[in-house]
């Protein structure tokens, strides 16, 4: 049986444009795009050439450090371009779709018949390995090691998050297909972590899981906390997870032989005329959306929620179910840090958004103000419900005192379960790319 | 409105960088975000962002402390109307202390932001808003005849050695404010002491009713606790019974006057009208600004709530430990809580994020040592009848220890779990 968990710590901030559970089909995508930008840390070896011809399933690049870890296309049809950044970093593997659906075929093999070392090589050829992350870092996971345990969170409390009972009641038997596949790679439990505040009956029918409950409010919904509450991270341990749509692509492999990446992805966002989901797949180009707000410089698309998401250069990213549109705030405001502001949100109850609590907000992309040095204590801590001094942590990570940070829980926590700590400071620190910093240092100090 | 941002928009391109004023661009960002909220967007991170910021957080302290400011203007006048013995009414009063109190508040703004300006401008940073509060406080916790060089000379101390060696604003160890009041008082004891400097006017030799007293309540207390002690003694050497003597020894000292020697009641001390530096006797109106700092959270309760539990512990203890005879230590001990710069110290001093604990358990610590520090100096060192000063700057001196063992039991308790599991 699974647990049941109450978070008091947190803080649920209402935007419009939620999505409607309403899904229609998108256009079918003209270009698809794999960014290996979406996956952190992973320096990409190119296999294609411009020009070649791929199905859906056949490798684009692998990783440096770790050739075994492939990238594939997610259609069919022509490799046209490598697009490259600064330094020569490549963006995007941009492939023409022929919209022929034809597919690598990675055989149906009985699962009962597998052994550990199979699944991991089908995974791993068949371009799925990559949605499989681990804790600590926030990494794809390195499959020479054993997870301790799996989380799968399925239920989003970030800003405009997308309804995963509603997505995953399309697939249900892939999904339990994915799960039961992920139970072979773990001696440990497979946690399914739900929000326990909707009706679970749903997810009850889900076999071979610790189905936990969380009761609270934002990041109740994220990785690190749910980790943190149920089987925590300590140095040299290891914990697997994988986004719920992610599973369900795992369930195609063993059920179909094919690298299938269909997604639901919720348009959301107070710039969308019709917030809903839509058919798509995996790295369509946002035009499949079909929606006049994602070319209007006035707004900014972001691949994933408002708080953890990244600007989005034309297509959806790998890992998220949402693209978000918020307007851009590149405004004056007169006297703004005077006056009441009865459209902004805050936290504190310097504004009066405290007075409205069911009220739905329209926010822009304004910083709110200047950086700061911290001056302002104990704004972090309210929104943090892990057992973690998130401003110490942060501290440690500025003055890259890997001690420390190891001492203070760097394993624990990846930037998404800091987001909102970035989002309630007033000395507007950048919490989040602090965070990956250290990651970052702990990863090139202890390898 | 709009000939503002176009002023400043033509001004822009020579103040950025390239432009030929460039090296004023910290004097100009100042200008610009004091009228307008910029308009920088988010670039990494979070892409949407709480809507306060540092300057509307300073800015609600500054309000916060309206009340006591408005409160001190008129007991100026109260005070020294009282001293020479005229009838006033509250406009009077308030007018004399409206204009004892605006100079020493232009001085400190100019001096102080002149220079956290210029040090700005030196490094090429924004400049920041701590001394919006500071600013303001300074003035609110000198006597009020305090000379204005004194004050500014005060100010560049607290600027320059409290804030900006350290770093700024956010980087400092004690609170400035205090820090320039500190500096007063080692710096120039005898313009900062004595029973003449509380009221306007008495330094330059004006002529007081009889029985007046410019003592304030504290100053009081502590030569009270003192004579009450020698009479003791002097009794005991005549066999007097003890009753006798603690009888003898209240009647004469255990009490607290106000300027014309009335006995003064709780209510009294609460409302504030007895001599002291300008923004601290009213605790009413100190509680007004409380209200406001906790209701918005600017301020941590934490914090707040632990000096006063602190500082009536202290006066608890004294009671229950204190010989009977001595009248200081047998005060009831909401009077701690009243007089002097207790409150003040409490609401506005010790709550200062970046000089306090900024831990959560670190911070209910260092409140209640802050009371008992400062009940602990007053009571039993009769050369600082004040002892919020002291205590304040002593526990921001140890607020980073509070705050190591804070973060040490954290880091045990993750390393517990390992052998737990293991």
């Amino acid at each position: 049986m699974g647990r049941t968990i109450t978070l008091k710590k947190g803080l649920d901030i209402k935007l419009k444009g939620k999505a409607e559970k309403v899904l229609v089909d998108a256009v079918k995508p003209k270009m698809v795009a794999v960014q290996p930008t979406d996956f952190e840390g992973i320096i990409p070896k190119l296999i294609v050439k411009p020009g070649a011809e791929v199905k859906a399933g056949t490798a684009l690049f692998f990783a440096k450090k770790n050739p075994d870890i492939k990238f594939v296309s997610p259609v069919s049809g022509t490799v046209k371009q490598i697009v490259r950044g600064e330094r020569r970093r490549i963006l995007h593997v941009l492939i023409e779709a022929d919209n022929k659906n034809s597919y690598e075929d990675f055989n149906i093999s009985d699962l009962s018949s597998l052994s550990v070392e199979n699944i991991k090589e089908k995974l791993l050829n068949a371009g799925i390995w990559p949605f499989i992350r681990q804790r600590p870092y926030a990494i794809i996971a390195d499959p020479e090691t054993k997870p301790k345990s799996i989380f799968i969170s399925a239920f989003d409390s970030a800003p405009l998050g997308v309804d995963y009972e509603f997505i995953l009641s399309k697939e249900l038997d892939n999904f339990q297909k994915g799960i039961d596949v992920l139970s072979k790679l773990t001696e440990g439990s497979i946690n399914l972590n739900i929000d326990g505040k909707a009706d679970d009956s749903f997810f009850s029918k889900i076999k071979g899981v610790e189905l936990n409950k969380f009761i609270g409010k934002h990041p109740a919904g994220t990785i690190g906390t749910q980790i943190n509450k149920i089987d925590p991270i300590n140095k040299g341990e290891f914990i697997w997870y994988v986004n719920p749509q992610d599973v369900i692509i795992i369930g195609r492999l063993f059920s179909e032989g094919k690298f299938d990446a269909r997604k639901l992805i919720a348009l959301v966002g107070s710039q969308v005329s019709e917030p809903k989901y839509y058919n798509t797949i995996l790295g369509a180009e946002l035009n499949v959306f079909n929606d006049d707000a994602l070319n209007d410089k006035s707004n900014r698309v972001i691949n994933g929620d408002v708080l953890t998401g990244i600007i989005a250069n034309g297509f959806i990213g790998a890992y998220n179910s949402q693209v978000s549109v918020i307007p851009e705030g590149n405004y004056y405001e007169f006297f703004g840090w005077i006056i009441p502001r009865l459209n902004k949100f805050s936290m504190s109850k310097t504004y009066m958004s405290w007075l409205m609590p069911s009220k739905k907000y329209s926010l822009d992309t304004n910083v709110n103000g200047g950086y700061r040095a911290i001056v302002v204590t104990g704004e972090y801590e309210k929104v943090v419900p892990m057992d973690i001094l998130p401003t110490y942590l942060v501290k440690a990570c500025l003055a890259e005192d890997i001690d420390k940070m190891e001492q203070l829980g760097i394993y624990e926590v990846a930037e998404e379960d800091l987001a909102l700590c970035e989002f309630v400071c007033t000395s507007k620190i950048e919490v989040q790319k602090i965070i990956r910093d250290g990651i970052n240092l702990m990863i090139k100090e202890l390898s | 409105m709009k000939a503002l941002r176009k002023l400043l928009d033509n001004i822009k391109p020579h103040v950025e960088k390239g432009g030929k004023f460039h090296f004023l661009h910290s004097t100009f960002d100042a200008a610009e975000t004091l009228f307008f909220v910029p308009n920088t967007v988010t670039k990494t991170g979070a892409h949407i962002r709480d809507a306060i910021d540092l300057k509307r957080t300073m800015f609600l302290v500054v309000i916060a402390l309206i009340p006591a400011l408005l409160f001190g203007m008129w007991n100026i006048g109260h005070q020294h109307f009282l001293a020479i013995g005229e009838q006033s009414t509250l406009m009077d009063n308030f007018i004399f202390g409206l204009i004892k109190m605006l100079p020493l508040i232009i001085v400190s703004y100019v001096v102080g932001l002149g220079l956290e300006v210029l040090f700005a401008q030196l490094r090429g940073h924004e400049v920041n808003e701590g001394y919006f509060v500071s600013g303001m406080l300074i003035p609110l916790i000198v006597p009020i005849d305090t000379p204005l060089w004194m004050l500014a000379v005060a100010v560049a101390f607290a600027v320059i050695i409290g804030k900006e060696v350290f770093g700024g604003t956010g980087m400092n160890i004690w609170n400035p404010a205090l820090l320039a009041r500190a500096f007063l008082f080692f710096a120039y004891p005898s313009s900062m002491s004595g029973d003449k400097i509380w009221t306007s006017g008495l330094t330059d030799g004006l002529n007081t009713l009889d029985g007046f007293t410019g003592a304030t309540p504290l100053a009081q207390m502590a030569a009270n606790g003192q004579a009450g002690t020698k009479l003791a003694e002097e009794l005991t050497k005549s066999n007097a019974s003890l009753s006798d003597i603690v009888s003898q020894v209240y009647d004469k000292f255990g009490y607290i006057t106000d300027a014309i020697g009335a006995k003064m009641s709780h209510l009294d001390m609460f409302i504030g009208t007895y001599s002291g530096s300008i923004g601290e006797t009213s605790t009413l109106a100190i509680l007004i600004g409380a209200a406001i700092l906790l209701f918005t959270g600017v301020a941590s309760w934490r914090v707040m709530l632990s000096v006063f539990v602190g500082g009536y512990f202290m006066g608890l203890l004294f009671n229950i430990l204190g010989p009977e005879t001595n009248v200081y230590m047998q005060m009831d001990p909401l009077n701690h809580l009243l007089l002097g710069g207790f409150a003040f110290g409490a609401v506005f001093m010790a709550t200062d994020p970046v000089s306090a604990s900024q831990t959560s358990t670190g911070k209910i610590i260092y409140g209640f040592l802050i009371g008992i520090i400062a009940v602990l100096i007053r009571v039993v060192n009769p050369a600082y009848p004040e002892g919020m000063m002291l205590s304040i700057l002593f526990l921001n001196t140890f607020a980073p220890l509070i705050d190591h063992y804070v973060v040490q039991s954290n880091i045990k308790k993750r390393l517990k779990r390992v052998k737990i599991t293991a």
